[in-house]
Parts: structure tokens; sequence; C-alpha cells
């Protein structure tokens, strides 16, 4: 009787498994979205494995080699300092993934625990804190970010900070949303007249119903946090040289763009391929979890 | 001879629309899966026939594909649909133009959401006079309020000139059916048009479609799942079941005498007016209707059928034309039409708990207990010391509730029925009054009850869709109230579920599974279970059968009544339907706007005197007993917002025994009839008495449906 | 209606308050002694007491805030730090720049991505929508520096149709800067028009699936009827506070382009001010944006309500 009803958890947890390969089929079924998965999948092994892949350091110049145009040994060619752009571009990718990657994160976690007590309590403490968020939700993102690093100053932790509060309450108003339309459901409420736990109610009842619309936010705010990080380097508030940050590298090169063009389109290349694959990958996750199982 | 004669009718020129074998498929990923297979129907000028079937029969698609409106999903796969001469699946959507509105109209579920929300109610009417009749802006403008005008909408210049959320949801309905005749078409589709509708403002609307379809000699498709509208408003009637017609009959030959198993499946699950759990239990259909892609290849209700052989599983029966004018889809029927078989046993009686008498302590005691909450006030508001507007949706309930008893109550939309039953679980705190569980003071809200009140009085939950949480297996949900309520370990809890499955009839690998892979009645079974599982002295169960299909219904009910019988607990059971609630309730309590209007034993809830609201419920309700005919009482308007609650007595601006101002100022009084009913009503008991007959009285059968 | 448009005032002015909270409060986390910072390493301690003093900054914060409140709300937005200059006039004469640009930008990209938004709507999943989806897809990933620079290095370098560089100086006639403004304006245009014409597409599917255009269809009206009376009626509706949410994109969109184009906008002063550390330059900008912004989703907020009966006759 017990190995019938244990099996239920491994059952579940196959189910899950099943969800995902599922899932990725689905992605795989429509073309966009195969070509969106597939680039995501390509840039995060290229964070993963960059340094085997580059043939040189970030900020190794090669003097001789200077002003190079693209070639067998230097693939997207040299930048005036005489660094190899193929290696900048393809280590920036674990700089970039990891830092908006990591900012997701920070901000799916903070975003998720205030919708979860903000909805469900509701009250004055809801009240207050969307407040504060519509103030935040008040200035443009880009804006709200530049202010808080013209106090903060230039570096990456700040750059994480900026992201953690740019997207907290956006992902918050999403979740809290959620969190408002099913804590009114029969089965939370059900789950109250069965005399369960604040804790678990928040968690085992409502939390799963908010995954699906949170992982599509989730998407999308990492593929805007890739384009925040990339227009913060371009400005030249965000991470500092000599990161090969792919704005940052957009913003140097600038200045040389009729001579060495190549120095600029590649990193700018990179920037939109990789922005427009976490969009399309967004999408089809969006149409998968949001149209029901 | 009068068969015969009605055969030729239908064969002349009398047929205005003429369905022949149509046959529909919906798109299911990449196969195309059959939604309604071979179906066949004439409608002769004039005349409404009934198409009823419960949800996945495909009814709305058959009307849909009449419509020529079908959507991507949807096709025509065979078949033939001929109105006035013409196949209207052979014309072109430009041809259709001509014929959608002028020749053929339709009346749809949802009114609000078929209107346009920014356009003024006088000019969608209007557009459509213009663009048909070749009228002006003037004539037609005039001509939209004359529709309203006929259809009865009280002030019908200023609903012209409103915007359809400003109109309630019956005059929406008013407005949708003055819009489909306005064009005066010859042929009519409506799709559920009452179902979303109270009671009392569905025979209202149902009175409307009938003497204006005779006046204008609309003919009607009705579709329905409902039988006893069927039976007030069709002449013939066509039943359909997984997509396949089973039967079509005249109307009152189908109510008499029905030859298709589910047929008699269909009328024997819902429960007569009158008709008590005590005398017989509820016939019902076993199983559920099959998924699209699941149906069987031999007779379609082969598996749920009482009467299958061998032949019903292997071989699709034919559409066998009767003598009569009668068409049944049945291996069997002329077994079942010579009486030698049938799916009725004999009457099986449930012995409910009897409940404790009077004067032993109440189980559950409610003392004017009100309910009532500002409306959703913002931060300017608040800012500004705006008083926030009051719904009053419980206003004063007094009732005391025996250990074992079973209490109905009853009541249209707006009444406050769900408000008090959540204040006496605690999920909507009251906001006075007092209330006693067990001779212990019972706290308004659910944080400051104990576990131990908390297992003694459970809920169902209205919704089996919504009731069971979709990430969590059968097994899981099931075990929680044994861990939290009752402190068992885990293999405890898994022990007792398997046992509370059985007991909800349902194998126990259901443990495994998940809610969405479960049906309808399958989910109310696990939330029935779950409420069951502390074995509760008071189970609040609320509208829990109301969004499940007719033949589930009544296994609901019955598991409902039979759980009772073996724990012998305390039911108040709450629904808007009389019939129901008559079946299950020792005592109905009729509740109107927030206040109770009436309290009856149920074996004298027929018989006069009744409050007036309570008389008016009765004459509305659609019953399928042909030997029955109802007196005709129809109320003014709709039910009150609970933001404006009547002065006086709730009632009095519908009354249509309305005394005067008497009834208009003061609070009427409690009063008692000999059979010991309670009415809340400023008319003596004995005057009622005199002026009111019986609302619903047995007849021979030849007076019955000659309209 | 009347309340409805109290409650969005009354919405407006918390709003604010708290924007102006959150910018005062984010310029006291600067790391060290803003008189330290401004006045140099080698200023004395009596110059930094006076500079302290001068500014009110021994003063409480609540008082500090109050002042700054009081005086932005006056005019007096005090003086740039690095550039020793009047903020206000510098501010103005910025807003305007940045405006203008702005106004061009949405007179091209509104009822063009709304066009495109409409026929995309309208063609579901057929070749045009599919286009256009795929093409408003790929432009909403392009980062505006990325699209600027291409349009720099097409119709600058290549074509030399249009100058690369907008630095449009202070007085000149408005068509003499008109060509400086085409290219940031196209810029602006790409990102505003894939956001627009998404979300008005969305709308048009969601609207089209309604009954009441069931309604409409079974009437037997014209098509042209059905789409132009029923349906662009509800789903342009919605139109109008997609504009306002897109007004934060464009805005933040305009600080990147005008830094690209070096056009005198309010974005390149704010990119200036950070980069000098220049407080007070960063406060006026961050609060007169801030005061832009929500007066521009007031507008569309009560345009919107009174087009749509279900809430002006509320």
């Amino acid at each position: 009787m017990t190995t019938e009803i244990s099996q239920e958890t491994i059952l579940s947890r196959t189910s899950w498994l099943k969800r995902l390969t599922n899932g990725l089929r689905i992605l795989y079924a429509s073309p966009a979205t195969a070509v969106g998965t597939t680039i995501f999948i390509l840039f995060v092994l290229m964070a993963l494995f960059g340094p085997m892949l580059a043939p040189y350091g970030f900020n190794e110049q090669i003097y001789t080699d200077a002003r190079q145009p693209p070639s067998p040994t230097h693939w997207f060619g040299t930048d005036n300092l005489g660094r190899d752009v193929f290696s900048r571009v393809v280590l920036g990718a674990r700089d970039i993934l990891r830092l908006s990657g990591l900012g997701t994160i920070l901000a799916v976690i903070s975003g998720t625990t205030f919708g979860l007590v903000s909805g469900y309590w509701g009250g004055l403490f809801d009240e207050i804190l969307m407040r504060i968020f519509d103030s935040l939700l008040a200035m443009p993102a880009l804006l709200l970010a530049l202010l808080l690093l013209g106090t903060l100053g230039p570096s990456e932790n700040s750059v994480l900070v900026v992201i953690l509060i740019v997207y907290t309450p956006i992902v918050a108003r999403v979740v809290r949303s959620v969190v408002l339309s099913v804590k009114t459901r029969a089965f939370v409420e059900a789950a109250r007249l069965q005399g369960e736990s604040l804790g678990r109610i928040l968690f085992r009842e409502i939390l799963p119903s908010v995954l699906p619309a949170l992982t599509v936010e989730a998407a999308l705010r990492f593929s805007y946090a890739i384009f925040l990080v990339a227009s913060l380097g371009f400005l030249g508030v965000g991470v500092q040289p000599p990161n090969p940050n792919w704005g940052l590298m957009v913003s140097e090169a600038r200045q040389n763009v009729s001579q060495l063009p190549w120095a600029l389109y590649f990193p700018a290349g990179a920037i939109a391929v990789v922005v427009i694959g976490v969009n399309l990958m967004a999408d089809g996750l969006k149409r998968i979890l949001q149209a029901g199982d | 001879m009068k068969w015969n004669g009605r055969c030729i009718i239908s064969e002349s020129n009398n047929t205005l629309l003429s369905i022949r074998s149509l046959t529909i498929a919906y798109q299911h990923g990449n196969e195309w899966l059959e939604a309604v297979r071979d179906f066949s129907l004439d409608i002769g000028h004039g005349e409404t026939v009934g198409l009823v079937g419960e949800s996945g029969s495909g009814k709305s698609t058959v009307a849909l594909a009449i419509m020529r409106y079908l959507g991507q999903g949807g096709r025509v796969v065979a078949g033939e649909v001929w109105l006035n001469g013409r196949n209207l699946l052979a014309l072109s959507p430009t041809q259709m133009r001509h014929i959608w509105g002028r020749q053929l109209s339709m009346v749809p579920q949802d009114p609000l959401s078929s209107l346009n929300p920014s356009i003024r109610v006088g000019e969608q009417l209007a557009e459509a006079l213009r663009h048909h009749m070749g009228m002006g802006q003037t004539t037609a403008a005039q001509r939209a309020v004359e529709l309203l005008e006929m259809v009865r909408v009280p002030d019908p210049e200023r609903v012209a000139r409103s915007y359809p959320h400003q109109i309630s949801g019956g005059m929406q309905q008013r407005v949708m059916i003055a819009m489909a005749l306005g064009t005066e078409p010859q042929m009519l589709v409506l799709d559920e048009p009452t179902t979303n509708l109270d009671v009392t403002t569905q025979a209202a609307v149902l009175d409307l479609f009938r003497e204006l379809i005779q006046r204008q000699n609309t003919a009607v498709l009705y579709v329905t799942h409902n039988l006893g509208v069927v039976a007030r408003i069709c002449n013939r009637v066509t039943v359909l079941y997984a997509g396949e017609q089973v039967e079509d009959a005249p109307t009152a030959d189908l109510f008499r005498q029905p030859l298709h198993p589910y047929s008699q499946g269909l009328l024997d699950s819902v429960p007569q007016l009158g008709q008590h759990k005590s005398q017989a239990s509820l016939q019902g259909i076993s199983g559920h209707i099959p998924a699209l892609g699941e149906r069987p290849s031999g007779c379609v209700f082969a598996p749920r059928c009482t009467l299958a052989v061998d032949e019903c599983y292997e071989k699709r029966p034919s559409w066998e034309s009767l003598p009569n004018g009668r068409f049944v889809r049945c291996h069997r029927w002329a077994e079942i039409a010579s009486g030698d078989i049938s799916t009725r046993h004999p009457a099986q009686a449930s012995t409910p708990p009897k409940p404790q008498p009077q004067s032993q302590p109440p189980l559950l005691t409610l003392d004017n207990v009100q309910v009532h909450f500002g409306l959703g006030r913002s931060l300017a508001d608040t800012l500004a010391r705006k008083p926030p507007a009051k719904v009053r949706a419980v206003d004063g309930i007094s009732l005391t509730m025996q250990q074992g008893e079973t209490i109905g109550l009853v009541g249209e939309s707006g009444s406050g029925k769900t408000t008090l039953a959540r204040a006496i679980i605690g999920l909507e705190p009251r906001t006075n009054g007092q209330m006693t569980f067990c001779q212990i003071p019972l706290p308004p809200t659910l944080s400051e009850r104990t576990l131990e009140t908390l297992r003694h009085l459970q809920y169902v939950f209205q919704n089996p869709e919504e009731a069971l949480n979709p990430y969590l297996t059968i097994g899981e949900t099931l075990r929680r109230p044994f861990i939290t309520l009752l402190g068992y370990n885990r293999q405890q809890a898994d022990t007792a579920v398997r046992h509370l499955l059985q007991q909800v009839k349902l194998p126990p690998h259901y443990a495994d599974r998940l809610p969405h892979q479960l049906s309808g009645g399958e989910k109310q079974r696990i939330a029935i279970a779950r409420a069951f599982a502390t074995n509760p002295d008071l189970l609040i169960a609320d509208e829990a059968v109301s969004a499940l299909d007719v033949s589930v219904q009544a296994a609901i009910l019955n598991l409902l009544a039979e759980l009772q019988t073996e724990r012998q607990n305390a039911l108040l059971f709450i629904s808007h339907d009389l019939a129901v609630v008559g079946y299950l309730a020792d005592r109905i309590a009729v509740m109107y706007v927030g206040k109770l209007m009436e309290l009856t034993e149920t074996a004298v809830l027929l018989e006069p005197p009744y409050h007036p609201y309570t008389e008016a419920l009765l004459s509305a309700v659609p019953i399928t007993n042909p030997e029955v005919s109802q007196e005709h009482i129809r109320l003014e308007g709709d039910v009150p917002s609970q933001t404006n609650v009547p002065s006086g007595c709730p009632f009095h601006p519908r009354c249509p025994r309305y005394l005067g101002d008497i009834c208009a100022n003061q609070t009427p009084p409690w009063q008692t009839t000999r059979q010991g009913k309670q009415i809340f009503c400023h008319i003596p008991v004995d005057e009622l008495q005199q002026i009111q007959k019986p609302v619903l009285r047995e007849h021979h059968a030849s007076e019955a449906h000659n309209g | 209606m009347a309340k409805y448009i109290l409650r969005r005032l009354s919405f407006l002015a918390l709003t604010l308050i708290l924007t102006s909270l959150l910018v005062f409060a984010v310029t006291q986390f600067v790391p060290g002694d803003v008189a330290r910072i401004v006045l140099g390493r080698e200023a004395g301690e009596e110059a930094l007491e006076a500079f302290r003093e001068k500014f009110g900054l021994n003063d409480p914060l609540p008082v500090q805030y109050l002042r700054w409140l009081g005086n932005f709300v006056t005019g007096d937005w005090g003086e740039s730090i690095s550039t020793r200059s009047d903020i206000y006039p510098i501010v103005m004469e910025r807003l305007r720049n940045s405006l203008q640009l702005a106004a061009i930008t949405l007179i091209i990209s509104v009822p063009l991505a709304t066009l495109l938004g409409v026929i995309a709507g309208l063609n579901e999943n057929r070749l045009a929508d599919n286009l256009i989806s795929v093409a408003s897809l790929s432009v909403v990933g392009l980062p505006e520096f990325v699209t600027g620079l291409i349009l720099i290095e097409v119709f600058s370098r290549r074509l030399n149709l249009l100058p690369a560089n907008s630095s449009v100086r202070q007085g000149t006639p408005f068509m003499d800067a008109l060509p400086m403004l085409i290219l940031p304006a196209i810029t602006a245009t790409l990102v505003l028009l894939a956001y627009i014409a998404r979300l008005t597409r969305a709308g048009v599917v969601e609207e089209l699936k309604k009954p009441y255009v069931r309604t409409a269809v079974l009437k037997g009206l014209p098509y042209r009827t059905v789409i132009v009376k029923h349906v662009l009626r509800n789903a342009l509706l919605p139109t109008i506070t997609i504009i306002a949410i897109s007004f934060g994109w464009l805005i933040s969109g305009l600080i990147v382009i005008e830094n690209v184009f070096n056009y005198p906008g309010l974005g390149r002063l704010l990119v200036f001010a950070i980069d000098r550390r220049d407080l007070p330059l960063m406060q006026a900008v961050t609060m007169v944006t801030v005061l832009g912004f929500a007066l521009a989703n007031l507008a569309a907020d009560l345009l919107y309500a009174y087009l749509n009966p279900r809430i002006r006759l509320d």
C-alpha cells in the first residue's frame, strides 16, 4: 500500500520531466522558437566554455596585429589596441550573461517574495508596497537605472543592484496579480478550511500556479536585462574598460568606425542575436505556458 | 390518422429548414475529430424544435453550423443545410450576408458579451434595420424603440440611449431578442438563451419568446440542456448525445414515453418538484460523456447503458423512423416501446438520518446574522473620507439547525445565500449577529476558530474545476485533512485515503492522478470526499451540482444522500434550483436579497399558503412532467442590487400581491401557518390561504401541451 | 467621470511625491562628502563648512527635502556643480529639444504602428501577419545604439544623405535643424513601431474573438462595417494606453539615441551630469522627465476614460 502511494511522488516527478521534454519538443515545433532556443543554448555554451574557445585573452594586446581586418588568424579582426575582437566577443558573453542572468535571478526572487506576500496579505502593507513600486515604475527603466548608477558609481555590483531595483517591481506585479486571482479560488480556500499553515498555502498551494507566468516574465526580464547591461555599457556608465562588455566595445569602436568597422559590428551583432534569440524563446514560452495545458 | 397528417405537412412546402446528414469535425492537433455525426432535422414554418444535450453533445456546434459560423477549428465534413430551398453550406460569405439577419437570426447564451460594449443599444438595433429593411436614420431609430417596447423593456427610450453595461442581464437578453426578431427572419436559432438568467427572469423571457414566435410565425431551433425549458416552449425535441442524434419526438410523447435509454436516463436524472429522497432515489446515468477522441464505435451510449447487449458495442444503430412521427437510434427500441425492458428500476428509497427533535440542543444557531461590506475603496476615496458604498449581502438571518438535519437554502442570484454559507464557514466574516456551533460560540473569522471546529464544519465548493489544486495529485489533496486536522501520520493517512476513495466510488489508483485527468463529476466526488474526510457534524454544500451535467448531477446528489445516511451528519444544501433542494432537504429556507422570506418543511412546500415570492418561484420553475400544470405568475423587473435594498419588505417592488404602503415602509412580521410554515409577509396567512391556489396541479394528459 | 478624474489626479500627486522622495533619497546615498566632492581635495575645512552651510547640508533631512522640493516647484533649481551655471534655463532648452524629437517620432510612429498592427491582427497567422510579426520581433531585439549606428552607416556614410551628427545649436531654425532630426527620429520610431504594432495586433486579435463580433456578422452587416464600426472602435481604444506605456520606452530610447547622435536633449544632459556626478543637475533632469512622463500618462488615461463609455458613464 505504501509502495503504491509513494510511487506518486516519483510519478509526479516524471510528469514534470515529461512536461520539460514536452516543453522542449513544443519549443522546437515552431521554427521561430526553435531558432531562439538554439541561439540561447549556443550563447550559454559560449559563456560556459568561452575561455576554452577564445584564442586570446580579453585584454591581450598584440601590437603587431593592431587594426587588422577579419582573417583566418583573427576571425573578427582586431581593434586599434591590437586586441582580438573574436576573443573579446566570446569572452564578453560570459560577462553579459552573468550580469544580466544574476540580476534577473535576484529580481525574480525578490519580486516573487514581495508579490506573494503582498498579494496574499493585502491590506496596508500591500497598499504601501504597491505605491512604492508604482513610483519606481513611474520612471522609465533606463532613467531609473541612470539615476541609481549616478549615485552608486559605475561598477559591476552597481549594475546588479540596478537590475534588481528596476525589475523587482515588475516581477512583483506579475506575481501579485496571479496571487490575487488564485487566492480567492476554491482550492486555496479549501486549504484554509483544512487548517493548512500559511507557509504551505503560499508555497505549496499558490506558488505552482504562479510559475508559468513567472517563467515567461523571467525570460522577458532576462532579455531586457541583456539589453540594459549593453546600453549602460554603451553609455559608459556601467562596467568600465577594459571589460569586454559588448555595449562598451561598440562605444569604444565608434571613434574608428570608418577604419575598423568590424570592431563595432561584431559586438553589436552579438547583442542583437542574443536578445532576439531570448525574445523568440520567451515568445514561445508564453504561447506554451499561458495557453493552458 | 393524425400522425399521417403531420407527415404530409412536413414533407410538403411547409418545411423551412432541412438539415440532411450533417457531419462536423473539429481540428485537434493534426487530426480532424467528428464532433457531430449524421445529423438530420426538419423544421416547419412556425414550429419550435428543441435540441437537447449535455455539454460536449455538439448541440452548439450544430447551431453554429446552421449559422455558417463554425470558426477556424471547425469544418462541415458532409451534409446539407437547406433554408427556403437553398443549401446554405454552398453559399459564399457575400451571399450569406443577405441571409443573416434577414432570413436567419441567432440569440446567443451570453447577452452582455454579445453586445458591442461601446455602441448604444438603440444604434445596435437600428443598424440592422437600416441595412436589411431599407429604413432611414430616424425611422430605424424609432423602430428600435418600438422593438424594445415589443420585448417589454420598461422605459425603452432610455434603454435605447444606454450602453449595454448600464442595463441588467434580463434586459440585455431582451435586447438580443429584439435584435434577432427586428428584421423579421423566418428562422431563429436560440443557443441557451436563458441559461444565465435567474429562474423568475427566465420564465418571463420564455413567455416572451412564445408570444413573439407565434405572432411572427417564426420557426425556431431552441438549443438547451434544460428539459424543463423544452417542455415549456417546444413542439418537438431532438436529443443529442456525444455528437449523435439518439431520439426525435413530439415533446409530450418524449416526456411520456422516452424510447432511447439515454432520454429515459436524462428525464430520470432531474428531480421533479415535490420529489424527495425518502420516496425514491434518482436514477441517473453512470459514467460520463466520452471525450471527442474517445467515442465508441458501436452505439455511443453503450458504455453507460444498462440495457446494452453485444450488438450495441459492435454495430452503430440506424436512425429508425417510427410510424407516429418519431425517430430513435437504438437497437432495442422496439423492446423498450413494448415495455419489455426499461432502464427504470422500481423506486429505491434512501433512509436519510432522522433529524433530532427540536427539543434537543441545536447543532447550529444563527441569530440575526448580517454580512455587510464596503465596496473596494481606493486610497483616494479613503483620503476623501467618502463613506463606502455598502453591500447588504446578508441582512439579519436567524435559523437553527438540528443534529442530522438537512436544510435547503434556495434563492436567486444576489439573494446572499452563498455569502451566508461563507459567513458560517468563516471565509466571509459576519459584521453582526451571533452564531453557535455545538452550543459553543462560533467566532467570525477562520483564524479565530480552533482546528476542532474546522474539523466538524466542512464545505463543498460550487465549481469542481476550481476546488482542486491543479498541481497536486488527488492523493495529496485527500491526505491533507487527515494530517492537519486529525493528526494522522503519512501511512495512516494513505490507508484512510484509499478507504475514502472507495466510499465515493472511485478506484484507489486515482490517488496518483492529477485533477485534469478527471471528469467534472469525478472531481466533485473528490471534493466531497475531502469534505467528508474528517467526519464533520455539519457539511455545507454550495451549489454543489449546478456546474455539472444533469446525468452526472443525479449521481452526485445520490452520493451526498448516501454518505449522509452513513455518517448521520447535518447538511446545509444551497442551490438556486428549488427541485434539487426539495429532493434533498427536510426543511427549506427561501432567501431574497439578504433576508429569509419563508421557512417550511419540505413535505408541505407545495401546499398553499406561500410567501408571494415562493409562489412566484414555484410558478417559474420549468417542470418536465406533462401531467402537471403550473399557475402562471410572472414577476416584473429583476432581483434588486444588494447595494440598494428596497425598504420595508425587500420583495415589495416586484410583489404581485403588493398591499400598499405598509409593504414599502414596514418590516413584515413572521407568521406561522397551520402546517407550521413560517412566512415573512404583511398579508395575514388566512388571507393568503384564501387567495392562493396550489401552484402545481395534476390534470389529465389530454389537456397538456397543446400550444 | 468626475470621480474618476479626481481619483486619477490624487494618484498622480501621490506618485510624484513618492518619486521626488525617491530622487531625493537616492542622492543622499552618494558615498563620500558632497562638499568634498564638489570643492575638491584641496579645500580647507572652513570652505567645506561654508559650502555645507550655504547649501543647507547641515539641516535635518526632512528639512532639506522640503526645501529642495519647494525650490523645485518654484522654479529655483539651483546651480549646476560642474558648469557653475543656472540649471533651469539649460534644462528647459534641452527639454524643448527632446520634446521636438519625441513629437516627430510620435507623429511618424503612432499612425504607422497602429496601421501595421491592425493589418497584422486582421490577417492573423497569414503572410502579412507573419512578416510584420517577425520584423517587429527582430527590431524589438535591437538596442537603439545598434539601429542608430546601422542607420548612420547606411544613410550618412554610404549614401551621404543625412548628417551623422545631430548636435543642433541653440537657436537654429526648425527647418535647418530638421535634417539632423531625421535619423534620430527614425531610430526612435523603429523602437516604438515594433512595440506599438505588436500590442495593437494582440488587441485586434483578442477583439475579433469576442462574441459581439459574431453578433455583428450574423446581423448580415457588410465586412467593412463589422471591422470599422464594431471591431476597431473597441480594439483601438487600448492603443491609447499602449501609446502611454510606450512613452516610457521612448524616453529610455531617446536617452541612448541622443548619445548616439550627439543630440542636445535631456538624455545627453543626464549622462553628462552622471559623468560629472553633478547631483543638482541629475535631480532636475530626472524630476522633469518623470513629471513629463506622468503628465503624458495622465492625459492618455483621461482620454481613454472619456472615449470608453464603461468608465465615462460610471
